[in-house]
């Protein structure tokens, strides 16, 4: 029993800190969330177990709720695959040690490092106004420009730019990963006259299947999760027309706005469910498409 | 006849060369006009916010130009004092916060790192699971009972929420980025100094520290980004203007009705950031590797 205590004494110090945060911060409050998510709770009068009705109301009646789901989704099925391609896209143009690539890199991933501010999220705001940068942009060319921020059929725009605008981390790592690729087997290519496509769909894209992964799924939990922009940029309310109600905005909503503990938590709850659920389907299709190389046949 | 024969190949070999050099040139002139283009539309929205800093606000919407037409440095001293409280107060909060969850990021997450990468005890890998776990769940769903936790503990409108949790190591990403620098540094330096009669703590202290001073930079230096750009915490946690983070003090701004401050508006959205844009000049490579390390954001 001593020589049990001893041997696991140092770890377990060590550990104690992250042991008491995941404990009282992170398991803790979701299993409470879990709980509070079958209640109905204002934080004036104690929890009052309601069962299912939360998920039923929701499902059932909530039309903010399936607006919020719809705003959120597109937001992930267009910002996510736009961001991967631009960023792998200035990434190959960076590749094979072009001329001043660290003032390219700097300058590509400075948005990133910014762009999660409130600062870029009001000035985003005035980009988008109607007699704006981005519409004085278009009027040069002729066309006339739309009230983005007014008009629900543009607003999530402002946002899909916004966060296509902050590629430089998966351009990183794209880098990181194209520079694990072998030169010869390029040389090989071209030596059989194969063309820049043909390089690119034969050797590049296989290759870096692992890394265009991790950077999918990534991004992807991040664009589910992502918050201040759409809250800054709608006036917190997800306005207009609710077009900007992305799910973080709405759970934030009901909980702080409303006070409605339950019902957000399970918000929370649904919310934890769906980025699992992608994640899974992601992993599931990635046996279809992602080799590592140590794997063999 | 072989004679001749030889000096055709190395002919067509050279001309070859020639040939992918003269093409290789071409592709990279491109490259370099593709990167320029892109980079400075990147680049725009920032040098605009920074020029709109300096304009009088009538110069501000409609036009394009980076230039104002006179340098008004008014906007600064104005947007300074221009909420109920100066931000020189919103700046001390901010750097207060920041700088304890920096200090609190880097012992706790190197202490929780330190006992992964190099210690044994029963348990420890089901432990490491469970942390990269908390990876993927959204602040969102442990957002409500934390609420509810520190609310009952009296600590709303206060800066504890802020901060002890940063003292619990529950950025995984830190102890992940710090467990895979560790696991570089030899062994053998541990196994040494514990035949020398040196504690567990004393090797952290003495040797990894020491030897890991560019992932614990690289940490503090996130740690320092985010948590000063974190606008949902002090959303939630601080409602008296005196309290409130520069990222809080900026959002007046929007909600003051219709008085149109822009020019001290974006004057102070510039300092917001200034802190954060310098740290980006001095610490770029350790920035750029870290994230190309472990897929930070």
């Amino acid at each position: 029993m001593e020589k049990f205590f001893r041997r696991n004494f140092a770890g377990y110090a060590f550990l104690a800190p992250w042991l008491i945060g995941f404990f009282l911060l992170a398991i803790g409050p979701i299993l409470a969330s879990l709980y509070l998510s079958f209640t109905k709770y204002n934080i004036v009068r104690p929890p009052q177990w309601i069962g299912l009705d939360n998920y039923f109301y929701m499902f059932q009646f909530d039309d903010r709720f399936k607006k919020a789901l719809q705003v959120t989704f597109s937001f992930v099925v267009i910002s996510v695959p736009a961001k991967l391609i631009f960023a792998l896209g200035v990434a190959m143009a960076l590749d094979k040690g072009i001329r001043a690539i660290g003032w390219y890199r700097a300058l590509f991933y400075l948005p990133s490092i910014l762009g999660g501010s409130i600062a870029v999220a009001i000035l985003w705001r005035q980009l988008f106004n109607y007699d704006g940068v981005v519409n004085s942009a278009l009027r040069l060319v002729g066309l006339d420009g739309p009230y983005w921020l007014a008009d629900p059929k543009y607003s999530l725009w402002t946002l899909i730019v916004l966060a296509v605008w902050q590629f430089g981390s998966p351009m990183l790592i794209f880098l990181a990963g194209l520079r694990a690729i072998p030169q010869e087997l390029y040389e090989a290519a071209e030596i059989d006259a194969a063309g820049p496509l043909r390089k690119f769909f034969a050797i590049t894209v296989p290759l870096l299947a692992p890394v265009i992964f991790f950077n999918l799924v990534l991004q992807m939990i991040e664009a589910f999760k992502s918050f201040s922009g759409a809250f800054i940029i709608s006036g917190g309310s997800g306005a207009p027309l609710d077009s900007l109600l992305f799910f973080t905005v709405y759970l934030y909503d009901e909980a702080f706005s409303y006070l409605r503990m339950g019902y957000a938590s399970a918000l929370a709850w649904v919310l934890l469910l769906i980025i699992a659920a992608f994640t899974a389907i992601a992993f599931w299709t990635s046996k279809y498409w992602v080799h590592y190389e140590n794997e063999r046949g | 006849m072989t004679d001749t024969a030889i000096s055709a190949t190395t002919l067509t070999a050279q001309q070859y060369r020639e040939a992918r050099a003269r093409r290789a040139k071409r592709a990279g002139l491109l490259k370099h006009v593709f990167l320029i283009a892109t980079s400075l539309i990147m680049i725009y929205p920032l040098i605009w916010m920074i020029s709109a800093s300096f304009k009088p606000d009538n110069q501000i919407f409609g036009s394009l130009s980076l230039w104002p037409q006179t340098f008004d440095w008014d906007n600064y001293g104005q947007g300074w004092n221009a909420l109920s409280v100066s931000f020189t107060r919103f700046f001390l909060n901010s750097t207060f916060v920041t700088v304890l969850s920096v200090i609190g990021n880097v012992i706790s997450c190197s202490f929780a790192a330190y006992a992964f990468a190099r210690l044994e005890f029963t348990g420890k890998n089901m432990w490491f699971a469970l942390m990269m776990m908390t990876l993927m769940v959204p602040y969102h769903v442990v957002l409500i009972p934390q609420y509810l936790l520190f609310l009952n503990l009296g600590w709303v409108n206060t800066y504890l929420p802020l901060i002890v949790p940063k003292f619990l190591a529950g950025e995984a990403f830190f102890i992940f980025l710090m467990i895979q620098f560790f696991r570089q540094l030899p062994r053998e330096l541990d196994e040494a100094a514990m035949i020398d009669g040196c504690s567990p703590f004393k090797i952290y202290w003495a040797i990894i520290m020491p030897l890991s001073l560019p992932a614990m930079a690289t940490a503090a230096i996130f740690s320092f980004i985010w948590t000063w750009e974190d606008f949902l915490g002090p959303l939630v946690y601080l409602n008296k203007v005196e309290d409130y983070t520069v990222p809080l003090a900026l959002r007046m701004f929007l909600s003051q009705d219709g008085a149109s401050q822009y020019g001290p508006m974006f004057a102070m959205s510039i300092l917001s950031i200034l802190p954060i844009f310098l740290f980006f000049i001095i610490f770029q490579r350790l920035i750029i590797r870290g994230i190309a390390m472990s897929g930070l954001k």
